[in-house]
């Protein structure tokens, strides 16, 4: 079975993503594509999406209006697995909120039942590094790149917490939904890339 | 993928603390460079308001660059520029969830370290002000915050990089409706970077030293941008762009976004123009779409823009090279 991942294209870091991908594929002896992905069509064909980290507002509003995110909507209900990234994560949530500016009116995909803080830490001179762990999906330890990043405040009982930082939930799963606040795809560890192409489809042993 | 390297071991700006049991590292080559990583494919559309800043977050900006005066209006007012009030700095920074970036003058570093305090998420440190150092740029390791700096050619790009910026744009020239410049620089770092690419790839090192000493920057940064065939950091299109067709022929010449000054909120139809050359930034390599853009626009409100041979003041000449 050959795999065919997408990573939604229409801002951000997507080339990271695509690279961090082919580097899980690889490690894990799987075979497929990864390619950038902006039309409906594209979405269509795809086994797994990742929304990559860039801007939450922009992304909701282009893929409104080339009905891509109607179509990112309907495969993931579907059981499409996905990977939200910082703003990847924001456009999954059901609830977005600034912590200066408040509550926002931008364009979600409502399917994580999660309400997220924009710009959690503050701003990009807050911006951090730091090390932590999701050990519920195998990742003892991992570099944290925390880019003006959000958190999760409130959960609903299917979402599973993943990773903290301090007290702060900093990365969740809920079915075949993976979303973290930071950015995997900025270090050389490619654990959380190779757990979501697990996702896709489960490792032979 | 472009890699995040380029730290320097005794660059003040990187800061380790603690944050309660955990140990935190702030202003690091990664988050620096990272940020403007996140910025790519996204258009930054110079403001004076908050009004402006809500427009340009609502037409799907990936982040405003705060000015006192539109490049344009600097042009016309004559005088020194200088960085932008604090106060309306500090107000669209409390209206807009997208990043706020702000431009101080080349080699003015308390403007820069001011702008710091405030805590703008970029720093610009423009041609589009008055330089108030004729000799030097800032050394921008010793910040925190990332900075963004034009340039003309490869050469410029990479003295900017080894000062420490973590994103290029190129110059253009401000305030001119006139995309030519804008053109003119890209297409040059794009052959230069060709020409440095085909000496590294012959294995001529004596020449790729050569070219090093020629640029006025260490041979190891030119042998990086060597083998990448790009620059080490993300490069966006600034300086004249006016329209949804502009940015889409500045993105296919591989710039990774694009700067609006003056271009949109100098034209009668700015709600529907910020719109249109976000549209046409996100889909340039669909012709289709990008026409779609262009007909959201009409000429007849576009800016009136500047012949450039003609220009008393030509920006990108401000500041050392």
């Amino acid at each position: 079975m050959s795999l065919n991942i997408g990573v939604l294209g229409l801002q951000g870091d997507v080339a990271e993503n695509i690279v961090a991908t082919r580097t899980a594929m690889g490690t894990l002896g799987l075979k497929g594509t990864v390619k950038q992905v902006k039309t409906p069509d594209e979405i269509s064909a795809l086994d797994g999406l990742i929304i990559p980290g860039g801007e939450s507002t922009m992304m909701g509003q282009m893929s409104l209006v080339n009905g891509a995110l109607k179509v990112i909507k309907e495969k993931i209900q579907s059981g499409m697995p996905v990977f939200g990234i910082c703003a990847g994560l924001i456009l999954l949530s059901k609830n977005a909120k600034d912590r200066v500016v408040g509550k926002m009116d931008q364009p979600l995909l409502n399917l994580l039942d999660v309400r997220v803080e924009r710009n959690s830490f503050g701003r990009q001179k807050d911006s951090f590094e730091a090390e932590i762990s999701a050990d519920s999906i195998g990742v003892p330890k991992t570099k944290g790149v925390f880019i003006r990043a959000p958190s999760i405040e409130d959960m609903g009982t299917d979402v599973q917490v993943v990773s903290k930082f301090n007290e702060k939930v900093v990365a969740v799963k809920q079915g075949n939904i993976l979303a973290v606040s930071f950015h995997p795809e900025l270090t050389h560890d490619v654990s959380l890339h190779k757990h979501f192409v697990g996702m896709i489809k489960p490792k032979k042993k | 993928m472009i890699p995040l390297s380029g730290n320097l071991d005794s660059a003040k700006g990187k800061v380790s603390e603690k944050v309660g049991p955990v140990s935190i590292t702030r202003g690091t080559s990664t988050l620096k460079r990272g940020f403007a990583h996140m910025l790519k494919n996204g258009v930054v559309m110079d403001v004076t308001t908050v009004e402006q800043a809500l427009i340009a977050e609502e037409a799907g900006a990936v982040s405003v660059m705060v000015l006192d005066k539109l490049p344009s209006d600097v042009r016309k007012a004559g005088g020194v520029a200088r960085t932008a009030s604090i106060r309306v700095i500090e107000e669209i920074m409390d209206a807009v969830t997208i990043p706020v970036m702000a431009k101080c003058r080349i080699g003015h570093v308390y403007e820069a370290k001011v702008l710091a305090e405030a805590n703008v998420d970029m720093i610009d440190e423009s041609e589009v002000l008055t330089p108030a150092d004729e000799l030097r740029h800032i050394w921008k390791w010793d910040y925190t915050t990332p900075f963004v700096n034009g340039a003309r050619s490869l050469a410029e790009a990479l003295r900017r990089i080894e000062e420490g910026a973590a994103m290029i744009r190129t110059k253009g020239e401000p305030g001119t409706g006139n995309v030519a410049e804008a053109i003119t620089h890209i297409k040059k770092v794009n052959d230069e970077l060709r020409l440095i690419k085909s000496i590294y790839d012959s294995g001529d090192n004596q020449d790729l030293i050569r070219m090093a000493r020629e640029f006025k920057v260490s041979y190891e940064l030119v042998e990086q941008t060597a083998k990448l065939g790009r620059l080490p950091v993300v490069n966006f299109a600034a300086g004249g762009i006016a329209t949804p067709a502009d940015a889409a022929y500045l993105m296919s010449l591989g710039c990774d976004g694009i700067f609006v000054g003056s271009g949109i909120f100098k034209a009668e139809d700015a709600k529907e123009r910020a719109r249109a050359v976000v549209l046409a930034t996100t889909f340039w390599e669909d012709a289709d779409k990008v026409k779609e853009a262009q007909r959201m626009i009409d000429e007849r409100q576009s800016m009136l823009g500047l012949d450039v041979k003609n220009l008393e003041l030509k920006m990108q000449e401000r500041g050392t090279a």
